[in-house]
């Protein structure tokens, strides 16, 4: 039998096995907290911080989707200090990249009130779209960071590594080495990358093709098997 | 001055920093000796007895860190001594270690013999050449004479030191971001739990401390823990340096106990503001830090002393302005160090840190807009709630503090 923590969520009582973190505990209440940069089949990064929760007596608020509960805790979901982190992580957000296509992103900003006008006039970095193989473009202008492309790439799933994080703070983007274009890296093209990004700033070759009306024979030939991106890596 | 002291600068200025021979004249190793003698138990008394905060900005006890490593079975440990002081404002780590490096590496011999660790590590701040010189000779003239290496001091207890150099990040300071640093990967904290204790370099059992902890370690051995505890405040004990800068006619590294006032310290001590002119702020514990005003001077500096006015030691940085300064330009510098070191792991920190500098550098050219104080209160405090590691949690304290205690932009400034 596993040992048995038992914590207060939103005034609920629940017990949950050792292990088990805030976010996992809470939806066995049926009550769910906002995520986006954990993903079922990756290691808890704790980078977002949209999951944000209040637990009684911590000076920060914790990240609920790596938190583990502990025996006493008392947990806030929904609090003031929770709600204005939320909305103002959303905000900034919004200012910073293109979420016009990352469905939660947008749902979640409905849910808690967020102005995306508020910090609208904040320096935006803005990248070309990577187009450099016949399988999936890279749109950088949608990405936020979130590191689950680099995560699926390396050690949570295809021990490629090819992508990485460069520069730091605000400038920080995700990157090859030596920004070369992925044929030239150790990517496989898996596109495990491609399956968790949030945001479509991944997005299979295919359909961003034929999103934009591309020609279907010309879509055929961008993306067949003899590109000359593939030959590159087989010269190799 | 009742408070002022010499017990961790007592050899600076007085032997040369480079000659074992000096050091070991004026008492050095003389701890680590008698450390040998003593069961790690035992040593590891003497220090929860003296009640050691850890200096380097997070006030932490001292002897749990070592109790928690020491009680691991994992192996091997690792000691670590933080020498990458980066924060804006803060010199005392390098007066140490330029002054009298070889009490760090006595110090932590100590520590590893405590914990039953066999490495250590100093990680020293890259802008620092010369404290690294002293220190890589200090390692080589210790290893010479057996005060490290193979049975350290006819011992049994095998010890070394390896020195890493910093590559000029403020967030590797940082603990965890600081083992990620040796170990070769991009310098980020990581998340915690688990603690360093546990899962610290090469995620094995870690102490880590800081320069000026260490610092206090061979004379609480040589005097004991109750003669550590009866130095200045209760709770707070031992002796503090406090790295002075700004508008003062002596600015400079200061050993007193912590009941020393903010007051002694700038007029007393630092020979106070030249010119005649007069006091408008001070800021306290670095760039990380709070800002305190005049009608402050009377606080004492200590852990506690500051927090009950909702301020905070930090690093010990005390960063004197007198009335000519433009306030504003020294939030912009303060913003734009927090959106320039922010390692962009976490999203708050991240947007935060550019979204904060960006108001504050229009603020500072006088263009105020409506609404100005509430962005900057919602990203601070988003950033002090949400952040992952110290660093964001930190970006705004100097900024809101500022807003709070100056109404800088209207009564009721910061929270
Ligand atoms: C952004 C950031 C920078 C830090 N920089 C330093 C530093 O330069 N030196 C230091 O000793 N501690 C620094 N710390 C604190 C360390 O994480 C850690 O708490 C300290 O080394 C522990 O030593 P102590 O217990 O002896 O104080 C920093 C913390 C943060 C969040
Ligand atoms: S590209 Fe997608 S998965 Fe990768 S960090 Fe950006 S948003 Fe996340
Ligand atoms: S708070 Fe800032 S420095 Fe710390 S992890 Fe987050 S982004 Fe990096
Ligand atoms: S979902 Fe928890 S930090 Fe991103």
């Amino acid at each position: 039998m596993t040992d048995l923590v038992t914590c207060v969520i939103d005034g609920q009582s629940v017990a949950v096995p050792v292990g088990t973190t805030i976010l996992e505990a809470a939806r066995q209440l049926g009550r769910d907290i906002p995520t986006l940069c954990h993903h079922e089949a990756l290691t808890a990064s704790g980078q977002c911080r949209i999951c944000s929760v209040e637990v009684e007596g911590a000076r920060t608020l914790l990240p609920a989707c790596a938190a583990e509960v502990r025996t006493g805790m008392v947990i806030h979901t929904r609090s003031e200090r929770v709600d204005r982190s939320r909305k103002v992580i959303l905000e900034m957000l919004a200012s910073a990249a293109d979420v016009s296509e990352a469905p939660d992103i947008l749902a979640y900003a409905e849910e808690y009130g967020a102005d995306f006008s508020r910090f609208a006039d904040g320096e935006r970095l803005t990248y070309p779209i990577l187009d450099d193989n016949p399988f999936y473009i890279r749109d950088y202008n949608k990405c936020i960071l979130c590191g689950r492309c680099v995560q699926a790439c390396g050690s949570d799933m295809q021990f490629a590594f090819a992508l990485t994080i460069a520069g730091r703070g605000f400038h920080s983007h995700i990157a090859t080495f030596f920004e070369k274009p992925l044929p030239e890296t150790s990517c496989v093209f898996c596109g495990n990358c491609v399956g968790v990004c949030p945001t479509n700033a991944l997005q299979p070759k295919l359909s961003w093709l034929l999103a934009q009306g591309t020609d279907w024979n010309e879509v055929r030939e961008q993306t067949k098997k003899s590109h000359p991106a593939k030959n590159m890596r087989k010269r190799r | 001055m009742a408070a002022q002291t010499q017990i961790l600068t007592e050899r600076i200025g007085k032997i040369d920093p480079s000659s074992l021979e000096e050091y070991v004249g004026s008492g050095g190793f003389e701890a680590l000796r008698r450390a040998l003698t003593l069961s790690p138990v035992d040593i590891i008394y003497e220090v929860e007895t003296s009640h050691l905060i850890g200096r380097g900005g997070a006030a932490f006890p001292t002897a749990f860190k070592w109790r928690a490593v020491a009680r691991e079975e994992a192996r091997p440990k690792y000691v670590v001594c933080n020498a990458d002081e980066s924060e804006p404002g803060t010199f005392k780590d390098r007066y140490l270690m330029e002054g009298d490096p070889f009490r760090i590496i006595e110090a932590l011999a100590i520590a590893a013999y405590a914990v039953g660790a066999n490495k250590g590590y100093i990680y020293i701040r890259g802008e620092y050449p010369l404290a690294y010189q002293r220190l890589a000779h200090a390692v080589e003239e210790s290893r010479r004479a057996a005060y490290l290496g193979f049975n350290v001091g006819g011992s049994d207890f095998c010890f070394d030191i390896e020195l890493y150099r910093g590559a000029g990040a403020y967030v590797c300071g940082e603990e965890t971001a600081l083992f990620e640093s040796i170990e070769g990967k991009r310098g980020q904290p990581r998340l915690k739990p688990p603690y360093p204790v546990t899962h610290g370099l090469f995620n094995k059992p870690t102490v880590i401390n800081n320069v000026e902890t260490l610092a206090n370690i061979p004379p609480i051995i040589l005097n004991g823990g109750f003669w550590y505890r009866s130095l200045g405040v209760h709770l707070n004990p031992g002796p503090k340096l406090y790295a002075v800068s700004g508008h003062v006619r002596r600015p400079g590294v200061y050993e007193a106990t912590m009941d020393l006032t903010l007051r002694d310290l700038i007029y007393e001590l630092a020979g106070g503001i030249p010119g005649g002119r007069k006091l408008q702020a001070v800021l306290v514990g670095g760039a990380a830090g709070a800002f305190l005003g005049p009608e402050q001077l009377d606080v004492a500096l200590g852990f506690d002393s500051l927090h009950h006015i909702g301020a905070t030691l930090g690093s010990g940085a005390v960063m004197v302005m007198d009335e000519t300064v433009d306030l504003w330009q020294v939030l912009r510098r303060v913003t734009r160090f927090f959106q320039h070191e922010s390692c962009g792991k976490c999203f708050p920190c991240q947007l935060g840190t550019q979204r904060q500098a960006e108001i504050v550098a229009r603020l500072a050219e006088g263009e105020i807009r409506p609404g100005d104080k509430a962005l900057l209160i919602d990203i601070g405090l988003t950033m002090k709630d949400a952040s992952l590691c110290g660093l964001g949690q930190t970006a705004s304290n100097a900024l809101l503090s500022a807003c709070d205690r100056f109404s800088l932009l209207g009564e009721g400034g910061g929270q």
